[in-house]
């Protein structure tokens, strides 16, 4: 499995991260390292083997429906950068 | 040229838990802002997500209810996107293993046929918060109340071909989900939002065209009119030799036009994958039929009761079940009055006129069931005419107590005694000697018109209260007999 640059700068995109120009190729090198293990991984045949999607072999529990949390909006919004009327403020977000 | 519409439906239901789906917070609609979003629903880091019962329950009953198949073991998974509202960015969903798959919803059209829908999925989610845009300025507000909220999302497969069908599929969806009782469909406040996929292709052709998707209509009306908006915009272009953008589209109800989303033109790439912080859902063929168990009649059963065992026709039977309060009160009038055609008409008629003018649900109607089956008792044994029951009905409304109370406070009772109307027919007949002239000197056809004018005089005299069938019989006789 190779990588190109272009499938790295998508991923980094989706992901915001800023990858210079001169880190590319070490990043696209890297990349492409941890994908050529997987595929080797897909070597193996799994045909039989239900898809594990959670290392412990366990299953969800589940909680009552009940409210537990009240109102705790001060102490949550202490550490926000920015706030007013009860909202949290970020920079203008318009569809 | 002529273009037929295909379209497929997602619904983003509201469940109607108490609390959010993996936090203890309340779900409760118009707290103030953030008042409602506790650590997990903001993303603080360390937070771990705990299952609510009630949502996999809500979910399995949905299937069960459309008939659709139960995955035994069902898997959360990661959706990956930035944006304000999404505290993690990520939001859990359910994509490679949902609950519920593959059932048909069997959807009635106005012509009483039915038109069956396939269902491809319904996975459990968690709500986004608000953004809001219009109070402040410079920045955009953030509200997480409703963040981890928990929704059912509905996927059908593109299987309508009108704005008809959706409308009635969404309507019959409404039907069965506050039946269930798993969301309180409430489209106002959100409970029940659509995302509407939707392309053209030419009459006759398979293949698919390109579609657009518009999101978070929410009302019948708007779905409506949103789809009829796409596809003159789409039939536009292509018509002038263009091609359709696939993209996500927002419908401006104000403007009645749909406009494209850049913000999510980007990346349109989720990156799923299943959440480490939960594990897999295991639902047991017990589990199964314990909540099938506590299913209620539904609406097509109910439907198909209603025309059998009361001999409703098609028409009252898909007016009266829809809302389950609705066939509720029906089926108390009915027991209490035993006349279920005429207590269909009252509650159809005057009594939803009523309800509507004043903004009142049928459940809070001044009117119970118990009293407006007294007031049919009293029109179906003869004590009043239509007339004097409208007169009642509207007494009734204005809490003047049952229908006898104001049939005897009022000295409301029809006239039958057939010597009492007799003498009043003589008198306006010997009254009105011009009027019985012209009658007799007409033919078969207009002397029903004029027996109008002898029938309005006895009414007026006997204020309302004289028996129009045994009216019209005596008058008739007596008017013809002599001629």
């Amino acid at each position: 499995m190779s990588v190109t640059p272009q499938d790295v700068e998508k991923v980094a995109l989706l992901a915001r991260l800023t990858i210079s120009e001169s880190e590319l190729p070490e990043v696209t090198e890297r990349f492409s390292r941890v994908l050529n293990l997987v595929d080797e991984l897909n070597t193996i045949d799994t045909a039989d083997i239900v898809p594990m999607s959670n290392p412990h072999d366990m299953e969800q529990r589940l909680r009552p429906d009940q409210v537990t949390r009240g109102n705790n909006r001060e102490a949550l919004m202490a550490s926000a950068p920015s706030q007013e009327q009860g909202y949290f403020l970020v920079p203008k977000v318009i569809d | 040229m002529s273009w037929e519409i295909v379209m497929g439906l997602e619904v983003h239901l509201q469940l109607a838990t108490q609390s959010k789906i993996f936090s203890g917070s309340s779900t409760q609609f118009g707290a103030s802002p953030n008042e409602q979003a506790d650590a997990v629903d903001l993303g603080m880091p360390g937070m771990l997500p705990v299952l609510n019962e009630e949502a996999v329950r809500y979910a399995v009953k949905f299937g069960l209810g459309i008939g659709a198949r139960i995955g035994e073991r069902s898997v959360f998974d990661r959706k990956n996107y930035f944006y304000p509202d999404l505290p993690k960015g990520y939001q859990v969903s359910q994509f490679f293993a949902p609950i519920v798959s593959e059932g048909v919803f069997e959807v009635p059209l106005e012509d009483g046929t039915l038109f069956p829908i396939r269902i491809t999925r319904a996975h459990l989610e968690e709500d986004a918060g608000k953004s809001v845009h219009d109070i402040f300025t410079h920045e955009t507000g953030i509200d997480l109340n409703r963040a981890g909220t928990p929704l059912l999302e509905i996927v059908t497969e593109p299987d309508f071909r009108s704005a008809d069908q959706a409308v009635a599929y969404l309507k019959t969806l409404h039907s069965l989900v506050t039946y269930l009782g798993i969301s309180d469909g409430n489209m106002a406040e959100g409970s029940m939002r659509c995302d509407i996929n939707i392309s053209l292709r030419e009459k006759g052709s398979e293949k698919l065209g390109t579609r657009t998707e518009i999101k978070n209509v929410n009302s019948f009306r708007f779905v409506e009119r949103a789809i009829y908006s796409e596809y003159e915009r789409q039939a536009d272009i292509l018509e002038s030799g263009g091609t359709i953008t696939q993209e996500t589209r927002l419908y401006d109800a104000e403007n009645n036009v749909t406009r494209s989303m850049r913000s999510k033109e980007v990346a349109n790439d989720y990156r799923y994958f299943p959440e480490p912080d939960l594990l897999p859902i295991v639902i047991d063929e017990a589990y199964i039929e314990a909540v099938r168990a506590t299913l209620p009649e539904l609406p097509g059963a109910k439907r198909q009761r209603f025309i059998e065992s009361y001999g409703l026709n098609d028409y009252d039977a898909a007016l009266l079940v829809p809302h389950h309060d609705m066939a509720d009160y029906f089926e108390a009038v009915v027991k209490a009055c035993n006349a279920a055609k005429p207590a269909a008409n009252w509650i159809l008629g005057d009594l939803s006129g009523a309800l509507n003018r004043n903004e009142v649900s049928i459940s809070e109607s001044p009117i119970t069931a118990e009293r407006l089956a007294g007031l049919i008792t009293r029109i179906e044994d003869g004590t009043l005419s239509s007339k004097l029951a409208k007169q009642v009905f509207d007494a009734m409304w204005d809490g003047e107590g049952d229908a006898d109370d104001i049939i005897a406070a009022r000295g409301l009772k029809q006239v039958n005694d057939s010597g009492a109307l007799e003498a009043m027919v003589d008198e306006v007949i010997a009254n009105s000697p011009d009027q019985v002239a012209q009658y007799r000197a007409a033919d078969e056809a207009k002397r029903k018109k004029l027996s109008g004018f002898f029938v309005g005089q006895i009414m007026k005299a006997s204020q309302g209260q004289a028996n129009p069938q045994i009216l019209n019989a005596l008058l008739l006789k007596k008017l013809d007999d002599q001629s």
